[in-house]
């Protein structure tokens, strides 16, 4: 079993808990008297500083949202002075404006620390050719990935995202040993790999690190089948830092969340009450070390469980189950939540059908409507038309049965559904409500 | 027995118009074809003088596209003619999936594609019956 930091990484639940306790401490003062925003809200609900004895008093802290990133945009959150600051990243701002964040010169030392963890635990060292296929620029993922895998040591190839076909030469041509990208787009990788006639032989291709979106167990399968290699998760927002929270070891059984950075806690995403161990909710992220923006309970709107038992891996890291979906992404359709992970997971047990496929949400007569659409290939096309009815109906009969609403199927032609280059656009929503 | 390309096609315009472009520039020439549809897709079927190219043409082009087996039925091109046909394969309880007519005609005969359940089984059954039924190199010289 390869380690990054095995000290770190399997240090004692007492000792961490200890080392949590002090950070935690240093981090809540330092907000309280930097950070205006969340001063008035901790003096609003009468905490201060001095009330946080144990990990347990953490509970009485405020919550942060991502509503507070927009009320302080954009630099209203920044608990140092910009000659501090060596980096600015943020989203795309898809939701809404932007979220930005800040690091200093420590934060993206440590930043650097979390990948180079989640890249040795998906079998990178320094004799790696990393592909790094994440956006560069103000996305995280690009230079979260990159940063890790300079400090592991391995020969990095920053190619950004796009130019797909260039991609799958670099793999070919550069040896390229481990890929980092979305795994939407590792997919997409493959069909090019297929369509430019390349032999798998001629890859040294082991392993990947995928992020970015959720991304469901059968479509892990998917891809470890597809490129006949290893496909671990990793985990992590902007708001956060970026890439490398929690990432997956090679049991790939749960994300471990670095938690001598950061401490992890799952509420009711209702009522904000802590569930009890074991519960599934939402997750909640408290930074331990961040200097620029550091984070007092962030309601990252993602779902999942924590569980503390020591994996077989040996690290004592709480692990969260993988994420099923951001409550973003949620689509209450007649009252049901779906997620696209959920309709993800349902099709690829269908054999020969293909992870290519989009939901389409319309509203007609007041009623709300979803279609799947799925990619017809050449596994589960049939020149009769009854058969590809059976199909249909065989899928939307699954979907139905497992997501308990009605879905109507619908069969396109390949490469009709957009190929993305980054975090694939899995919804298209046409409801005016 | 006959070579058939099979192509999924969505019900949006110009599809249609696009695969036989395809096929056109690539000098391959259409000699029989049917559409089967629902409301959402269809599914094109040609009998063309060079399947094994057009089926590498359709498939560099990105469709989806299958080959079938399929019987090209030879019957006098008279009234009754088909009825004939389909009348002693229904004594042969022969299950047909579906059926269409050539484009082009051969001297006094008619000639129509069957896709039928158990090619084998009818094959036999038009050779005791002295059905004619012609084969890929017969059909491209067509």
């Amino acid at each position: 079993m390869l380690y990054w930091d095995q000290k770190k990484e399997c240090m004692p639940r007492e000792q961490l808990e200890e080392l949590q306790l002090k950070r935690l401490k240093e981090t809540v003062s330092r907000v309280y008297s930097f950070v205006p925003a969340y001063k008035a809200k901790m003096d609003e609900n009468g905490v201060n500083p001095k009330d946080i004895k144990s990990l347990a008093d953490l509970k009485f802290l405020p919550f942060l949202t991502k509503q507070d990133f927009r009320d302080n945009y954009p630099f209203g959150l920044l608990a140092v002075p910009m000659r501090d600051i060596v980096r600015i990243q943020s989203s795309s701002g898809t939701t809404g404006k932007p979220t930005v964040t800040g690091y200093t010169r420590n934060d993206i030392e440590n930043w650097a620390e979390l990948m180079a963890r989640g890249l040795t635990n998906a079998g990178a060292t320094s004799d790696s050719v990393i592909q790094i296929a994440w956006g560069y620029g103000l996305f995280t993922g690009g230079l979260g990935g990159h940063y890790g895998a300079e400090k592991v040591g391995a020969a990095v190839l920053p190619a950004s995202g796009g130019n797909t076909k260039r991609q799958v030469m670099l793999m070919h041509d550069y040896g390229v040993t481990m890929l980092g990208c979305t795994p939407s787009y590792a997919l997409v990788l493959h069909e090019e790999f297929l369509r430019m006639g390349l032999e798998r032989s001629d890859l040294r291709f082991k392993s990947g690190l995928f992020g970015a979106e959720p991304w469901s167990e059968n479509m892990r399968k998917e891809i470890e089948n597809k490129w006949e290699i290893d496909a671990y998760d990793v985990y992590g927002m902007t708001e956060l830092v970026g890439p490398g929270v929690a990432t997956e070891c090679g049991c790939k059984n749960g994300l471990h969340i670095a938690e001598d950075h950061f401490i992890a806690e799952i509420i009711d995403p209702d009522t904000g009450e802590v569930l009890p161990e074991g519960s599934f909710g939402e997750l909640v992220i408290t930074s331990l070390t961040k200097e620029a923006l550091p984070i007092l309970r962030y309601r990252t709107r993602d779902l999942t469980t924590i569980n503390r038992e020591i994996c077989s891996c040996g690290r004592t890291h709480a692990r969260i189950r993988k994420i099923l979906g951001r409550s973003d992404d949620m689509l209450i359709i007649r009252g049901v939540n779906v997620f696209p992970s959920m309709v993800e997971s349902i099709l690829l047990q269908i054999p020969g059908i293909e992870p290519q496929y989009q939901l389409i949400v319309e509203r007609k007569n007041n009623l709300d409507r979803l279609e799947v659409q799925v990619e017809v290939s050449e596994k589960i096309f049939s020149d009769e038309v009854k058969k590809l009815e059976e199909l249909e109906n065989t899928i939307s009969r699954e979907l139905n049965s497992g997501l308990g609403i009605a879905v109507k199927v619908r069969l396109v032609e390949p490469q009709s559904i957009t190929r993305s280059e980054g975090k694939a656009k899995r919804i298209i929503d046409k409801r005016t409500i | 027995m006959a070579k058939q390309i099979s192509v999924f096609l969505e019900n949006k315009a110009g599809r249609l118009a696009h695969v036989t472009r395809v096929l056109g520039d690539a000098g391959i020439n259409i000699r029989a074809l049917s559409i089967a549809d629902t409301s959402d897709f269809g599914i094109l079927r040609l009998i063309v003088n060079d399947p094994v190219n057009a089926y590498s043409i359709l498939k560099k082009a990105g469709f989806t596209v299958s080959e079938t087996e399929v019987i090209a039925v030879r019957m006098p091109d008279s009234p009754g003619g088909l009825a004939n046909v389909l009348e002693q394969m229904s004594e042969e309880k022969l299950n047909i999936e579906y059926l269409y007519a050539f484009l082009g005609m051969t001297d006094d005969d008619a000639l129509v594609v069957f896709k039928v359940e158990d090619a084998e089984k009818a094959k036999l059954a038009f050779k005791s019956k002295g059905i004619g039924f012609i084969d890929e190199k017969e059909l491209s010289r067509i």
